[in-house]
């Protein structure tokens, strides 16, 4: 069995991102260095050991959104939708009801999303069961559309209907590493031949009192409250854990020749993907990185490039202690002495970590870094550990040609992920 | 060109825990609907469900497992060992060569309810350690990796009922790109108080009382479904891979598979079953062929009036033009619908029905609605089956369709 050997590139992007608004007001931000963590606004934070997220000023009327769709949907549905939206407008492609120009069968969805619409469900279950007076929920306080909006692939469905895509539709959750994991799979419908153009990307909106709550409890979260500006810190030595985020991006994906005929703007190919499990822990991480690294060849393998190509590594970079730790030797194993040259940052010093939706703004991020020459830093990062010693690019965008670069995940579950992005122009060796 | 097969079969089901309990009451007719037990679901306007009664979780999981994980994921561990004890599997030394691909509908129910209570009736130390484990939709993938120390390219597929299937198309792009062997499908666990209010607010429940009344897919009296438990994991694996390391049994070939959607509604489907036909269209190509070829058609069995009428549409316009009408039986009748899990049980009875030459017959199943050109199957019969077609439907418009063969060794015997 073997792939058609259709080739796959990124011809829209959208972004919702802490922060900023849109594509262009994300891509301003990371580059600027610019930070969107803040003490949490959603709820009042002060139970809680971590008080920290980057939130989204999000208002999905605002953004074109039906009061029918922000009613029905939750706010991560919602996030994908005004992604998706920007992706497509930014794509040129015509989809949607009435126009054929092209073939809608043609066109999948493929959204990933870590912890689907956790807030709704939460806010509901308060609702019906009293805040938690009631095992057995009362139903007379539950929403009509509680279903549509609780069914985790209701996202996968929203953005069918509304670009009239009648091709293969799924949602992706593979916890944090959902969203490469969509961008990856949707990529393998085209290379597999069952799709001409798929709508990719992620979504999660976790910011709320039982998302909080479970990462405090094993902290994972950061306890630096009192600076909440600067509390995200991947790879820097005081780095004491992740700080909550949210938000949503999709990619437009488009077979090569199909993106050629129309002359479409092609950000760049995703040369490679390729993901393992570590099969070790449910949360912990070995230091040496072994399976990330196995990703990460498999990755470039599959894009037929050398480590010695990549010039850039857009981290997991979470900013746990393990993690960091984790991902630099994972870099180093697969790029060997390429990891001391590469540049490698963490946008989740800036945005956060919007758990499964992150990976797909990661690469969202990468791709514009590839498009445009300009590598985004690493914020908040002032003092170097001995354990993590690569080029992190601190605080400071860094203009740079990039012809090939890395985006890589790793989540609860064991799940490691990579992607590998090439400039339009790269020359085959 | 080599091929998938399936090696081995974890079911843990209403209607049994392993593929041969399973089986036989598909066989004696004895389905497995019956009054909820363990909680009272009465002001949710719904009374039956397909429960896992004879499950002990403890003689599957170990217990410091146990604590750390929903019911969810004590059937898709149980299912997954019962697949590879199948399939006389043990893992490879090469710890990549196995992947875990499963789908997921509903996550860890009775466990995040229990934490949410807590977290608002006691506060945010009442969560426990493991809430952040043990809900999310990836958790029964993650500790069957962890557990059986499987290291290849996992997932998680998330289209509601069709998952099951599309776990299986999944995983053969899995094997295709060189990780040979792959555990598929899924379970679901709920029939729990707030998943149940969930489901309910659907519409598509029915509120029968009695469970000769409840859910009969494709009967002039249908009004509406019955939720279950459980579902089923499946070994697929690549079949000389397979055969390298000496399977003693194959299930079957997977031939084909389809997927579309109906990119119609957020809930309704669209009113002319044209995306669902296409998708059985799709899976037929990919098998290379006809409608004439297949033998048994597993249904998805809405058991709502409106998407059986769809259902059978759709499948009058793949097989209506055939000379001899094709049967068409809705397993899932047995046990109610078991989200993700459902479909992949699905998958395991279409075997089974190869593998003994009978065809299951569709529970309470005593007036069906007309069906010009198919043959709905009531009561289990004896009949060979060479291909079977297995369809699921997704709420919110997801059609799926597999196509599954026996095994060429046993056909020519």
């Amino acid at each position: 069995m073997t792939t058609t050997g259709c080739r796959v590139v990124i011809t829209g992007i959208g972004v919702v991102a802490p922060g900023s608004m849109g594509r262009e007001g994300f891509w301003e931000m990371i580059t600027a260095g610019r930070t969107a963590t803040r003490r949490i606004t959603f709820f009042d934070p002060s139970r809680f050991r971590s008080q920290v997220a980057a939130e989204v000023d999000f208002d999905g009327r605002k953004l074109g959104l039906t009061a029918h769709e922000v009613f029905r949907n939750d706010r991560f549905v919602q996030m994908a939708m005004v992604a998706a939206d920007e992706a497509v407008a930014d794509s040129g492609l015509a989809l949607g009801a009435g126009v054929e120009a092209t073939d809608p069968d043609r066109v999948g969805v493929v959204l990933g999303s870590a912890v689907g619409a956790t807030m709704r469900l939460e806010d509901e279950y308060v609702a019906v069961s009293d805040a938690g007076t009631h095992w057995l929920v009362d139903p007379q306080y539950a929403s009509r559309f509680l279903h549509h909006a609780l069914v985790p692939s209701c996202g996968a469905t929203e953005l069918a209907v509304r670009f009239g895509a009648s091709g293969p539709a799924t949602v992706v959750s593979t916890g944090c590493t959902s969203g490469i994991d969509a961008v990856g799979y949707g990529s393998q419908l085209i290379e597999d031949g069952d799709a001409d153009v798929v709508i990719a990307g992620a979504s999660d909106a976790p910011i709320s009192p039982i998302s909080m709550a479970c990462f405090d409890t094993i902290r994972a979260t950061t306890g630096n409250n009192d600076d909440p500006a600067h509390a995200a810190r991947p790879f820097d030595a005081r780095r004491d854990g992740f700080v909550m985020g949210e938000g949503s991006a999709v990619l437009v994906l488009e077979e090569l020749e199909h993106a050629r005929r129309r002359g479409a703007e092609v950000y760049c190919e995703v040369s490679g993907y390729a993901n393992r499990c570590n099969a070790h822990h449910m949360t912990g991480l070995r230091p040496d990185g072994v399976e990330m690294a196995e990703a990460i060849r498999l990755a470039l393998d599959h894009g037929r490039i050398d480590a010695d190509e990549v010039g850039y590594v857009n981290a997991h970079g979470s900013g746990t202690k393990q993690n960091d730790r984790h991902e630099t030797a994972a870099v180093k194993l697969s790029l060997g002495p390429t990891a001391q040259q590469v540049s490698m940052s963490s946008i989740k010093s800036m945005i956060g970590h919007s758990l499964g939706a992150i990976g797909s703004i990661e690469i969202a991020a990468t791709a514009l870094a590839v498009q445009r020459g300009v590598v985004p830093p690493t914020a908040n990062y002032e003092v170097p550990d001995p354990e993590c010693d690569l080029d992190y690019v601190p605080n400071t965008a860094r203009e740079q040609k990039v012809d090939v670069a890395l985006s890589v995940g790793s989540g609860f579950g064991g799940f490691q992920s990579a992607i590998v992005l090439a400039h339009p122009t790269r020359r085959t060796p | 060109m080599t091929g998938l097969v399936v090696t081995g079969i974890g079911v843990v089901a209403p209607t049994g825990v392993g593929v041969e309990a399973h089986w036989s009451s598909l066989v004696r007719g004895e389905p497995a609907i019956r009054p909820i037990v363990g909680f009272d679901p009465a002001q949710y306007g719904v009374s039956l469900a397909g429960q896992v009664t004879g499950f002990v979780p403890a003689d599957h999981v170990d217990p410091r497992l146990m604590v750390q994980t929903d019911r969810w994921t004590w059937m898709s561990l149980a299912a997954a060992t019962l697949a590879a004890q199948d399939a006389g599997y043990t893992p490879p030394e090469d710890a990549y060569a196995t992947s875990v691909f499963l789908a997921a509908g509903s996550g860890g129910n009775e466990f995040s309810q229990h934490e949410i209570q807590g977290l608002w009736a006691k506060g945010p130390k009442s969560v426990g350690a493991y809430q952040s484990i043990a809900w999310f939709y990836a958790a029964s993938t993650g500790q069957i990796s962890i557990r059986d120390g499987y290291k290849g390219p996992s997932g998680v597929v998330v289209s509601e009922g069709a998952g099951g299937l599309d776990s299986i198309g999944w995983a053969r792009r899995v094997v295709r790109r060189g990780t040979p062997a792959v555990l598929v499908g899924g379970t679901e666990a709920g029939v729990t108080p707030y998943a149940l209010l969930c489901q309910a607010t659907s519409g598509r429940l029915s509120t029968a009382t009695a469970p000769e009344d409840a859910y009969k897919p494709f009967d002039r009296r249908a009004s509406g479904h019955v939720v279950g438990e459980g579902g089923a994991i499946l070994l697929v694996e690549e079949a000389d891979a397979a055969r390298a390391r000496g399977v003693e049994r194959v299930w079957g070939e997977v031939v084909g598979h389809g997927a579309t959607h109906d990119a119609h509604h957020h809930a309704d489907p669209a009113p002319d079953a044209r995306q669902y036909a296409r998708a059985i269209q799709l899976s037929l190509a990919d098998a290379g062929i006809t409608p004439d070829e297949v033998d048994l058609v597993l249904a998805d069995g809405a058991g709502v009036p409106e998407l059986d009428a769809l259902e059978l549409e759709a499948l009058q316009r793949v097989f209506g033009g055939r000379a001899d009408p094709v049967p068409v039986t809705a397993p899932s009748s047995f046990t109610g619908r078991l989200m993700a899990g459902g479909s992949a049980l699905d998958v395991a009875t279409a075997l089974l029905a190869m593998r003994d030459g009978i065809v299951p017959g569709t529970a309470y199943l005593d007036d069906p609605v007309d069906a010009p050109g198919l043959d709905l199957v009531q009561h289990s019969r004896a009949q060979q089956v060479e291909t079977a077609v297995v369809l699921a439907r997704g709420f919110g418009g997801f059609n799926s369709s597999l196509v599954l063969r026996r095994p060429t060794e046993e056909r020519t015997s």
